[in-house]
């Protein structure tokens, strides 16, 4: 640009502090009064799966053929100490998500997609409802500190029990169902007025610190007699720690959550500055597992941003046993579609953008409790998406691993890993690409 | 004990294990309906899970989750009780002849809860429908986003009493030390004298206490829905 007189003038330029993001949200502050609430994890770019590549054979190592050769994928948990551990097919399983954020259709068609792949779902704070322990032929109940319709029927319907501790969005925080998402079937199952917001604390109420979650943990068992494996779900945040204290209080499973992981409705500053990406938090979980001995007995679940069989491969190649996916199977049943693209644009979103599941005027019909846009989510055609998905999923995982010669997913290792970055080789524990070097070991 | 129970069971001598087992196998048919429990020495998750009508007599003392998740039994504790006695009950009736510990009645739906002698910290915490009435004194934050049921206490009350409260209703004689967030003192009417009247002859304490004594709090409601200009509340 130059001016009239043809001197050079400078070009107009965004701070990388105060970029447009940011100033728009000081300028909706300072509308408003109110922070930013919103669903989904975190939006900022973060060292991920991404980061990683696998070292397929070659001379010194030698690949399994493509359709030929067998690849298990197969897993069992809560070998610990559950009577009736569950095997399910792929180890790629479904997060929990509760009725009253998600549509009764919604959790109807993540049951029957897992079902139909043999894989487990699981319910959220809220309860179970007849249609996912109808369509799921694995649940998983989650054991919340609100104890939203926690009752011990469903305790005994259930295939394993998830103690649910915190979530990688927002670790050591609650949640908040606003009152608008609040019908009178929600309202009627957590024992609450209809409209008003609903808060899920952030503590269980009967116990606090390890030595109490071993107690609780106990009780649970004794009332399902010892049957049912019990998980214990924590936030990415101090991994080692949290999960040797959970194998400490007699976990069978332990999942550990990034933050990257979704929530149905948290403040936005909660989500993109609590917590710690999943990337970081994998590989001292698995150490915590193995200074105990534990190892492949103990269960490791981990999720926060799985989205392909090559997020699969390589975490399980940091050592988990399975992986769950929240928001990924929203999307593969019809979250954030670009066909609803007006009606995103109609709120102030787009498509691939909208995160405002709160509010409950969802278009896809899935994280509303809205009957008009309940209608628009067939739970039987959604359900066969996400089923395909999930193949896809596992087929890929597949395909990487028999390029790494293994004979089923779990023996995938770190040593088929290395590393982009040295941020990523840091936090994976695997050399950079091309070097031996993995920060802050091996003597450098 | 008035009458010669149908089955003894000694926890020194066997497992709670094999006792929660045999509770979790009996139903509506049984004809061992008065279960005697001696030596339970504190052990947790005592009668956890029974889901029939059968009267559980326990002599000494128990841990944690006495109870818990109860339905239909009738749980007597000749002692104290640890944490999170009758958590998330559903229906039945406890009855604690001494003290119990935190969390008493923590979340539960349903059922009667009564303690002879005083309970500790969030008493009623996350209650959802059942009927807890305490002899003695609550600890703090008792009720702590007490949904539904009753709480009636005919001590006093610690600080916080009823904080975030949803639809609990709380009844206390002695003095409250404080109130949490949201709760206030409301006026006791007759339709309240009604209701303590029937709640303490389902607690079998009709007419040991007079009802007129009791003092009224519940939600005021005004942080039902979040606004900023409550910020300042929480």
């Amino acid at each position: 640009m130059t001016s009239q007189n043809n001197t050079p003038r400078t070009l107009p330029r965004f701070s990388s502090t105060f970029d447009p993001h940011t100033l728009a949200e000081i300028r909706r502050a300072a509308a408003t009064g109110i922070y930013d609430i919103r669903g989904g994890g975190t939006k900022r770019k973060l060292p991920h799966f991404d980061d990683l590549l696998f070292l397929g054979a070659s001379v010194s190592r030698y690949p399994l053929e493509g359709y030929r050769e067998k690849c298990g994928t197969d897993v069992v948990l809560g070998t610990r100490f559950a009577k009736k551990p569950i095997h399910l097919k792929t180890p790629v399983t479904i997060a929990g998500m509760s009725f009253g954020a998600l549509s009764a259709p919604a959790k109807e068609a993540l049951g029957r997609g897992a079902s139909a792949m043999g894989t487990s779902t699981t319910t959220g704070d809220g309860g179970m409802t007849q249609e996912e322990r109808g369509h799921s032929s694995i649940l998983v109940y989650q054991y919340l500190p609100s104890r939203y319709g926690m009752n011990p029927d469903d305790l005994r319907k259930a295939d394993a029990i998830e103690v649910v501790i915190g979530q990688g969005a927002k670790p050591g925080g609650g949640g908040m169902l606003l009152g608008q998402k609040i019908s009178d079937r929600v309202a009627a199952m957590r024992t609450l007025p209809k409209g008003i917001d609903q808060r899920s604390a952030c503590r269980h109420p009967d116990w606090t610190g390890p030595d109490d979650l071993e107690i609780k943990i106990e009780e649970l068992r004794e009332i399902t007699d010892w049957e049912k494996p019990i998980y214990v779900k924590v936030g990415a945040s101090r991994p080692y720690y949290d999960i040797s204290l959970a194998v400490k209080a007699g976990a069978d499973v332990v999942v550990l959550d990034g933050m990257q992981g979704g929530t149905a409705a948290t403040q936005d500053v909660f989500i993109e500055h609590v917590g710690i990406p999943i990337l970081a938090a994998i590989r001292p979980a698995v150490q915590a597992l193995r200074d105990l001995g534990m190892h492949r007995k103990v269960q490791l679940i981990v999720s926060g941003g799985i989205r392909n069989g090559a997020d699969v491969a390589k975490a399980l190649a940091l050592g988990a046993d399975a992986v769950a996916i929240g928001t990924a199977a929203l999307v593969a049943l019809g979250d954030n579609d670009p066909q609803y693209e007006a009606e995103y644009q109609a709120l102030g979103s787009t498509a691939g953008a909208y995160d405002d599941w709160h509010e409950g005027r969802d278009p896809a019909g899935i994280t509303t409790q809205d009957p008009a846009l309940w209608s628009r989510l067939d739970p039987v055609k959604a359900g066969r998406r996400l089923a395909n998905y999930l193949g896809v999923m596992t087929l890929e995982a597949q395909t990487i691993a028999r390029a790494c010669g293994k004979s089923h997913l779990h023996n995938l290792e770190p040593e088929d890993l290395v590393s982009l970055t040295v941020e990523a080789a840091a936090m994976a524990g695997v050399p950079l690409a091309g070097t031996e070097w993995i920060p802050g070991r091996t003597g450098y | 004990m008035t009458a010669s129970p149908d089955i003894t069971f000694d926890l020194a001598q066997a497992p709670l294990r094999e006792l929660n087992s045999a509770l979790h196998k009996a139903t509506g048919e049984t004809n061992a309906r008065l279960w005697r429990v001696i030596n339970p020495n504190g052990r947790h998750a005592l009668a956890a899970g029974v889901n029939a009508p059968v009267t559980i007599e326990v002599d000494g003392h128990v841990g944690y989750y006495c109870a818990g998740m109860n339905q239909q039994a009738r749980v007597i504790v000749n002692g104290n009780a640890g944490v999170g006695v009758a958590e998330n009950m559903m229906s039945g009736f406890v009855h604690v002849k001494g003290d119990a510990s935190q969390a008493a009645g923590a979340t539960a739906h349903g059922g009667m809860l009564v303690i002879d002698g005083n309970a500790s910290a969030r008493c009623g915490i996350s209650m959802k429908g059942i009927d807890i009435v305490v002899k003695g004194s609550v600890g703090h934050m008792s009720a702590f986003m007490g949904q539904a049921g009753a709480l009636i206490v005919f001590g006093d009350a610690g600080e916080a009493l009823g904080d975030s409260l949803y639809e609990a209703k709380l009844f206390v004689r002695g003095s409250v030390k404080s109130l949490g967030a949201d709760c206030i003192e409301k006026e006791l009417r007759d339709e309240h004298r009604k209701l303590l009247q029937e709640k303490l002859e389902a607690a079998g304490l009709a007419g040991t206490v007079d009802i007129g004594e009791f003092k009224r709090y519940g939600s005021a409601r005004q942080l039902y829905n979040f606004h900023i200009d409550n910020a300042g509340a929480y």
